[in-house]
């Protein structure tokens, strides 16, 4: 048991991160990452409905029928992401205001779906709660790397407003790496998402390399 | 498998009621609090506009609606002693990403008490120094009035007007210039009706 929780832990976070991997969720990905900040809110929002998604669907994995599974699953997602939606907003109104544009935008992302059908269709409810919450840190981590690229080249500055995500206790994080006549604005435009991107997903392979692991491609079906 | 088509069927629907109940309830348990943080988004969007000072009343409260070129706008008025001392309403723009709308604010003498962007979609580092977040550019309008500068004046620099544009963007600001503009010819036309006391 201990090891198929470590191999789904490393899974989510490194061997077949969403991101990095298995190149799903490129919509958010792509549009969020302006920042870290925002790339950080986007992944977190998306990790707290794909936790909620993935258990809700190993729970009812008994009676959803393989012909209607794919409308079932976007059904518990879409409900999922109106319930954060709601709740957000009217009780963590401050963290909404920042949070708020990225929630609808998780509907749009498919790597939620690819989990709810390549593991919790099939797996137990702790191993799915596990799956969906640490793919939601992989995705959250690789979000916000690309969005710290982005924004220091971009901006020259890390983790800018992040005061208004975590509260004033994290003021300390937002510092200005290079001067602000130095930014290279393409970076913060969606060219530099790709650019970014794609430039992560080759170093992440370069050090699978090196560390002699076997690069698996489109892994979005690997066994968890 | 022997299971009867339909049962796919009756598994989709209960699905759907299931969510569709939770759905509904997290709606009615929500719908209140979000009216009122809706309120408090507003209010303090309208504190931002108009001075304490100038009002002892709730501006969020003290609404007018008039019709201007077949839009209807929302007027909230600053009253202090029964009278009104400043009227703030929504102003849109045309920026370089779509629409631009802002929150301003005029006083009883036709002077700008203060513009602040509400929503835009204009370029991260170039459009968007019209956010008081990012620099003080929209401040600079507090004060003004039609008369001063000159309505021919109330342009951007590049077309021969007084505003600085920014380097790289001149559409943004141009469209804000132009909304601001707007904004004070709508106060006017319409100054007997927003200063009346009701």
């Amino acid at each position: 048991m201990a090891t198929q929780y470590r191999t789904i832990i490393k899974d989510g976070l490194w061997d077949n991160n969403g991101v990095l991997c298995m190149l799903l969720g490129m919509c958010p990905t792509m549009a969020m990452t302006t920042s870290a900040t925002n790339g950080f809110g986007m992944g977190l929002a998306t990790a707290a409905v794909m936790a909620a998604s993935n258990l809700l669907v190993a729970m009812f994995r008994g009676y959803i029928t393989h012909e209607v599974r794919v409308p079932v699953y976007i059904l518990i997602v879409a409900a999922m992401v109106t319930l954060v939606d709601l709740s957000m907003n009217a009780w963590m109104h401050e963290l909404y205001k920042v949070l708020g544009l990225f929630i609808p935008l998780i509907v749009s992302n498919c790597l939620p779906l690819a989990r709810l059908e390549a593991f919790a269709s099939k797996e137990k409810v702790i191993p799915s709660l596990l799956d969906g919450l640490f793919m939601g840190i992989g995705f959250t981590l690789s979000l916000t790397a690309i969005g710290a690229v982005r924004e220091i080249i971009g901006s020259g500055t890390l983790f800018a407003d992040a005061s208004l995500l975590l509260g004033p206790a994290f003021k300390f994080m937002e510092m200005r790496v290079l001067p602000s006549d130095m930014n290279v604005l393409v970076m913060v435009l969606p060219p530099g998402g790709f650019m970014a991107t794609g430039f992560m997903v080759v170093g992440k392979r370069i050090l699978d390399l090196r560390a002699g692991k076997q690069i698996s491609m489109g892994g979005a079906h690997a066994v968890g | 498998m022997s299971k009867p088509t339909y049962i796919h069927g009756v598994i989709l629907g209960a699905f759907c009621l299931g969510f569709g109940v939770i759905l509904a309830a997290t709606d009615r348990l929500t719908a209140e609090p979000i009216e009122q943080r809706a309120l408090d988004d507003k209010q303090n969007s309208l504190s931002q506009v108009i001075p304490v000072s100038i009002h002892d009343n709730n501006p969020v409260k003290d609404t007018l609606t008039l019709n201007h070129d077949g839009k209807d706008i929302t007027v909230y008025r600053a009253t202090r002693d029964g009278k009104v001392t400043g009227v703030a309403y929504q102003i849109e723009g045309t920026g370089y990403g779509g629409e631009i709308r802002l929150m301003m604010a005029v006083d009883a003498e036709g002077k700008i008490l203060g513009v602040r962007a509400l929503a835009h979609k204009e370029t991260p580092g170039l459009g968007d120094k019209i956010d008081a977040a990012k620099t003080d550019w929209i401040t600079r309008f507090t004060g003004l009035s039609l008369g001063a500068p000159p309505v021919e004046k109330w342009k951007v620099k590049k077309d021969g007007g007084q505003f600085d544009q920014f380097s790289g963007a001149t559409i943004t600001p141009r469209g804000v210039v132009k909304a601001i503009r707007e904004g004070l010819e709508f106060y006017a036309e319409n100054k007997t009706q927003l200063l009346e006391v009701r």
